[in-house]
């Protein structure tokens, strides 16, 4: 807290007293150092500061005890976990043994769930943002309605699902059964193959309003003249979405693809309040899996070697896509 | 907060594509509607109704589960938990982020990129990396220095901070870049100091953008279900871990869950709703770019 004291002082400075009290209260000779380049770097401090504490630290830690044996047996003194040198992570990547058979198959279902999540959410938030470019009754009413999923909070609508999904009290096994009998008998969706289905359609309901939130905001920057100018040229409005549209958007789709792919593959939430701590094996995504390799299996050392290989995998992925993306466009800058 | 004025349609359109858009839009609207028809519905009836089959339409309704959601778990008590987190993380992010984000966005020093490429990357990692080492850290402070944060709300709000500074700092970068740099530099040359420009011309600027990134923060930390399901006791507990109280081995009150689903949602949608046109706004100037 005390890191955040020097720049306050400055708004208290006065209403009236106007001309650089704040420097006049610091001192002239501090402040012309500040103004010769040290600003920014205050301005920094308690940011810094606490990208320190609550992320490069731990990091380090995290990293620090992928090497060791750490179990229950050592938490309170991790210092005495014996060394494990590279063990947890040959155990991770051995995958004809039990600890790498099970984080390659969580793997694959991390990336079939993340592919199709981030594919329909982008289908449906395009859908949604080009069909309500144009003014008509109730379009206000609708932007608001697609944005509810978005609001609310992750845990109250993970629970609402998982009623619906329920097998004798569920909305989903009474409309398929009991109204439009498509299936022969009531199924179970928080077992087995069908978990995975019902994990997806959540995951696709909770994130496309984040693609259509942001596609809208890219339909915005795309000028009338362009769609004015095709239409005197005589193209129809399914050509201008080919034409026009699409194209000025390939920005916004590369920004939302890559956040929503890391948000979907990092995804904990919905296996969690769905399922519980242990998923089954169908829904068993990498966050929950290594969630569950430290806090219910309580082996430390084994889920760090995990999230360290967890991250090298997203570092390539985004660096990759990066490179990718950004192929034939003018460099720009962060 | 013209962005999303209406605008007229430019053509005609063609009769595929409006029964396209008609199709399209109530297909997307029921799948939206339904869970929270679901939600509202099923929190008004009654608990044989919610135990049989579904049913579209109540029984009869009743407003039963909702004086009883206070009673069956202590509701109240992971309320009041919940907002102190949430508030305490959002106000501490924010108010680190304006200083950071006004560094980023109005000087050019060394370090910031290193400074911007540490923030936006730490956005996007997994939670989970940050949990465990956090909690194995918390576990030997406790150990070392009697300072109890497994459990604690310090130790949860310090958990937060890993999401929602980053991207307060992200957001916020991205709204001031959008505020002319003339209005502080003109400040500056009438006598502020750079503080002072920040502080009389940028931050009033920017209000709508804090605003959003506020409440961005809040719906983020209100919604957390991970940190808080590792970091928390029966004492410290969140609306987000104690929810699950509800189900019980045998009987779920799906009634009393529904309501109560619906009482932590109300404050969150409706500050989202309200503060629509600024969120969007914020949320896209930081994301989009």
């Amino acid at each position: 807290m005390t890191a955040t004291a020097p720049p306050r002082r400055a708004p208290e400075a006065g209403p009236g007293s106007g001309k650089s009290a704040a420097g006049r209260r610091l001192g002239p000779r501090l402040v012309e150092r500040l103004r010769q380049g040290g600003l920014p770097y205050l301005l920094l401090l308690p940011a810094i500061l606490a990208e320190l504490l609550i992320h490069i630290v731990p990091m380090v830690f995290g990293i620090v005890i992928s090497f060791r044996d750490l179990t229950l047996f050592y938490i309170r003194h991790w210092q005495t976990a014996p060394w494990a040198a590279f063990d947890n992570y040959k155990a991770a990547v051995e995958i004809h043994q039990p600890i790498g058979q099970a984080l390659l198959h969580s793997f694959w279902v991390s990336l079939s769930y993340t592919l199709l999540s981030v594919s329909f959410s982008w289908l449906i938030g395009i859908a949604a943002a080009i069909l309500l470019q144009d003014t008509f009754r109730g379009r206000g009413i609708l932007r608001a309605l697609f944005l509810v999923p978005y609001a609310l909070p992750t845990y109250a609508a993970l629970i609402t699902w998982t009623f619906m999904f329920q097998q004798d009290t569920g909305l989903v096994n009474h409309v398929l059964h009991d109204q439009l009998h498509i299936t022969s008998s009531k199924s179970f969706w928080l077992l087995g193959n069908n978990s995975f289905w019902a994990m997806l359609i959540v995951s696709v309901w909770k994130s496309w309003p984040f693609a259509f939130l942001a596609l809208m905001a890219g339909l915005q920057n795309i000028p009338r003249e362009l769609y004015e100018a095709a239409a005197m040229d005589g193209a129809g409005v399914w050509q201008q979405i080919r034409k026009i549209t699409m194209p000025s958007l390939r920005p916004v789709n590369q920004v939302i693809v890559l956040v929503l792919f890391l948000w979907t593959f990092n995804d904990f939430n919905t296996p969690y309040v769905m399922f519980g701590q242990s998923p089954p094996k169908q829904a068993d995504l990498i966050s929950i899996h290594i969630f569950q390799s430290s806090f219910v299996n309580w082996n430390f050392g084994s889920g760090s070697a995990m999230s360290v290989l967890l991250l090298l995998f997203l570092l390539v992925v985004t660096a990759l896509y990066l490179l990718v993306t950004s192929r034939g466009r003018s460099e720009s800058d962060v | 907060m013209s962005r999303f004025s209406d605008q007229p349609s430019p053509m005609a359109r063609p009769k595929s594509f409006l029964w396209t858009r008609r199709i399209v839009l109530t297909l997307i609207t029921a799948f939206v509607a339904i869970p929270v028809y679901v939600m509202l519905s099923s929190s008004l009836k009654s608990l044989q109704d919610v135990q049989g089959s579904f049913r579209w339409i109540p029984h009869s309704l009743t407003v039963r589960p909702y004086i009883d959601i206070w009673k069956t778990i202590p509701l109240a008590h992971y309320f009041v938990n919940s907002v102190i987190v949430s508030v305490s993380a959002t106000v501490f992010s924010v108010a680190v982020a304006i200083f950071a984000a006004y560094a980023v966005s109005r000087y050019r020093f060394m370090g910031r990129k290193v400074f911007t490429v540490t923030v936006l990357s730490t956005q996007m990692f997994p939670g989970i990396l940050f949990l465990l080492p956090l909690y194995l850290i918390f576990v030997n402070i406790g150990n070392d220095t009697g300072v109890t944060l497994n459990g604690s709300r310090l130790g949860l709000i310090i958990t937060y901070l890993t999401f929602s500074l980053p991207f307060s700092i992200w957001m916020l970068a991205g709204y001031f870049d959008s505020i002319p740099r003339d209005l502080d530099e003109a400040a500056k040359v009438d006598g502020c100091s750079a503080l002072g420009a920040l502080f009389r011309v940028v931050v009033p600027a920017a209000v709508p953008g804090i605003v959003a990134v506020a409440v961005y923060a809040f719906m983020t930390a209100w919604g957390e279900v991970l940190f808080a399901s590792v970091m928390t006791n029966e004492s410290t507990r969140t609306l987000a871990v104690g929810l699950r109280e509800y189900a019980t081995e045998n009987d779920v009150y799906w009634n009393q869950v529904m309501a109560a689903s619906l009482v932590v949602s109300v404050p969150v949608v409706a500050g989202f709703l309200l503060l629509q046109r600024y969120l969007v706004a914020g949320l896209t100037a930081g994301a989009v770019k």
